[in-house]
């Protein structure tokens, strides 16, 4: 294992982890605000549906370069109209937030791709586009290791990093963010003090839906340059443990976001080290997912969820 | 305003009923949106389902697992914890089966296929335990550790697999000579892949309400489910109602497992991805309700719409995901029933008019 190769993995490891980011960003802006996102899986799947067709579309107006950034803006849409189908049935009628957000997940696999088929013929998978190329950023790039791994990535990527930091910002530091918080741990105090609990609540569900759907764009405009129906295959859920694994915090989440791409960017590389050899590969492959729960048993313990997590909103009830 | 909820509590039926209605409705808008006829897509849906034996056995092969794992799910619920692991619990369960019905296959049939079944149960429970276990003593959230779980499933039911069961040259596993066919049904509707695993479905429902509803252990375990700190109070132990919920749900699931392997396909595969059972299994569980009678009901419904949705796509050429809309949709009208009732509001003011007059 030599340094070139250490920061080839170093690189994989955040192409994998950027979709992981965004979503489980996403979730974290729902669930503070007190409102069980299930359904990122299906956001996700809406974002990159989006981002493959928008940017199908855009590239074939001759866009070029700007084309993924169409998709991307597609997906943002896309993703906060799929949000809103939760935010209703979950806020405004009070339903199980569970259900609406298993809901959510049927109707984007659904939806999606009778729409392909509906747009492209029958084909379950939409044309192939061309997506983001790699930016480097002139003189970090050269920086052994680190230049090769961060500083030569998809512009996404680079989005993603500085998301999380004025996202943390924004939820700790800011007015909004303390009212957001306020909402998923006490809304009746929040309320009292003049705060909209349900229109706090529209906002971080609708901001989930953005985050997923870029997240979803992410894998088509980087990764696999199509939507087709296993595009999105569980990523959604492993944001969801994500969040949950990074205690509802954005740099938290951003760590486990990381450790989850690492695992997925260990694969392609472990044949590489001879010790490897003789173990099955599917023991590899558990890896990330056994030393999540030791982890979670060992150091982590009780994870704190939001108090009011799950819970409608009702004025009437003290 | 109580009488009128009053109306809506003493006939439940109804809400499902109208939101299985409305979501066909926006199926059909979906189609007509899309250019096709939605007549044509449902009666051929439908015709598909009931149009021969053999194909409606099929139907009610798809339909079990759908049972068994929807009850996991909504087992699960009940006791207050959402299983999203029955997908993990179905593949455990399958490789039990597997193991035991190859590696035993010198044992009478009537000995082997029992224990093929039991062993089954008891490994998708087990593995569903350590989630409970997890959360029990450790507050660790069961959604992150069932997720994970899933995974580990999946790649050490492989491994199990690939390592000691391989058929050579092939992805899968050797034939397995313990059976859970109904062969006599099995002629009878034209070789469909019936199976007793049916049978236990239905056994399972009825025991999850007997169990539920009907023992001490039972009232425990939903007033755990309902308010833990309140049955930590009136002095249940609320740790062990957490693992013991896990382990039965787990139970189901995992026999699920065993109807697949040993009824349907009588080999294992090498799974690339997750095989989405428990996916199923949430949805079934989410439109039952969570009642062991709705989730039968319900594993019906969506078992008739799956199967029957290859039928759409051949005869009016309607893709075939459109049945994930439609039973998103009436999912969400179940769950949003303030909608229902909205709909529902002016048939019922008519009613209560023509009674004064």
């Amino acid at each position: 294992m030599d340094l070139q190769t250490l920061g080839q993995l170093l690189n994989t490891t955040l192409v994998f982890s950027t979709a992981l980011i965004f979503a489980s960003l996403g979730g974290i802006f729902s669930e503070r605000s007190g409102v069980v996102n299930i359904g990122l899986e299906g956001l996700m799947m809406f974002g990159a549906f989006a981002a493959a067709v928008g940017g199908y579309y855009a590239q074939d107006a001759g866009m070029g370069g700007w084309a993924p950034w169409i998709g991307v803006l597609c997906a943002m849409a896309v993703g906060v109209l799929g949000s809103l189908i939760h935010a209703v049935a979950s806020i405004t009628f009070k339903s199980d937030q569970t259900i609406s957000g298993t809901v959510i997940n049927f109707l984007a696999a659904g939806s999606t791709l009778y729409m392909v088929k509906l747009l492209f013929d029958g084909s379950a998978e939409t044309p192939l586009i061309d997506g983001f190329d790699k930016v480097a950023i002139p003189g970090l790039s050269k920086i052994p290791v680190i230049g090769e791994g961060i500083f030569n990535s998809y512009p996404t990527t680079y989005l993603a990093i500085v998301l999380v930091i004025v996202i943390y910002f924004v939820l700790f530091k800011t007015p909004f963010g303390l009212r957001l918080r306020a909402v998923g741990e006490h809304p009746s105090a929040a309320d009292t003090l003049g705060v909209k609990v349900n229109r706090m609540r529209y906002i971080g569900v609708m901001l989930s839906g953005l985050m997923a759907g870029i997240g979803g764009a992410t894998i088509t405009l980087t990764t696999t340059g199509t939507f087709g129906h296993n595009t999105i295959s569980g990523q959604g859920f492993i944001a969801i443990a994500a969040m949950i694994f990074g205690k509802w915090n954005p740099l938290g989440a951003f760590g486990a976001a990381v450790f989850f791409g690492f695992s997925q960017a260990i694969r392609n590389y472990v044949q590489l080290f001879e010790w490897s050899k003789g173990i099955p590969q599917e023991f590899i492959f558990m890896i990330p997912y056994v030393l999540t729960i030791i982890v979670l048993v060992g150091a982590v313990g009780r994870s704190a969820a939001p108090k009011a997590l799950g819970q409608p909103y009702d004025p009437g009830k003290r | 305003m109580n009488k009128f909820k009053k109306i809506f509590t003493t006939d439940s039926y109804i809400v499902p009923l109208v939101a299985i209605v409305l979501g066909f409705l926006v199926g059909a808008i979906v189609m007509l949106m899309g250019g096709y006829d939605p007549i044509a897509a449902y009666s051929a849906l439908f015709k598909r389902v009931f149009g021969n034996l053999y194909n409606f056995g099929e139907a009610v092969r798809e339909m079990t697992p759908l049972m068994l794992t929807g009850l996991a799910v909504a087992f699960a619920f009940r006791s207050g914890m959402f299983n999203i692991g029955a997908d993990g619990q179905v593949m455990i369960g399958m490789t039990a089966a597997t193991v035991v019905g190859i590696k035993f296959a010198a044992l009478p049939a009537f000995l082997l296929v029992p224990l093929a079944v039991i062993m089954a149960g008891v490994c998708g429970g087990l593995w569903a335990a350590i989630a409970g276990y997890l959360k029990a003593k450790r507050g660790i959230n069961e959604v992150i550790t069932t997720i994970m779980l899933n995974w580990i499933a999946l790649y050490l039911s492989n491994y199990i697999v690939r390592a000691f069961l391989l058929l050579p040259g092939q992805n899968r596993s050797e034939d397995i000579p313990a059976s859970l066919s109904m062969t006599f049904l099995n002629s009878l509707f034209d070789n469909a892949r019936l199976h007793w695993g049916t049978a236990i479905a239905l056994a399972a429902a009825v025991f999850f309400y007997v169990y539920l509803w009907k023992t001490k252990q039972g009232y425990e375990m939903r007033a755990v489910g309902y308010n833990p700190h309140a049955a930590e109070y009136a002095g249940m132990n609320v740790g062990r109602n957490v693992v013991k919920a896990m382990f039965i749900s787990g139970v189901f699931a995992g026999l699920a497992g065993a109807g697949e392997v040993l009824g349907v396909f009588h080999y294992q595969s090498v799974f690339a991805a997750s095989p989405g059972y428990g996916f199923d299994g949430i949805a079934v569980a989410l439109l039952g309700l969570t009642h062991p009678l709705g989730v039968v009901l319900a594993a019906i419904l969506y078992g008739t719409l799956t199967y029957g949705s290859a039928g759409m796509s051949f005869a009016a050429d309607v893709p075939p995901e459109l049945i994930r809309i439609v039973i998103g949709s009436i999912i969400f009208f179940i769950a949003a029933q303030g909608i229902v009732r909205w709909v529902l509001k002016p048939f019922y003011f008519k009613r209560k008019k023509e009674k004064v007059l």
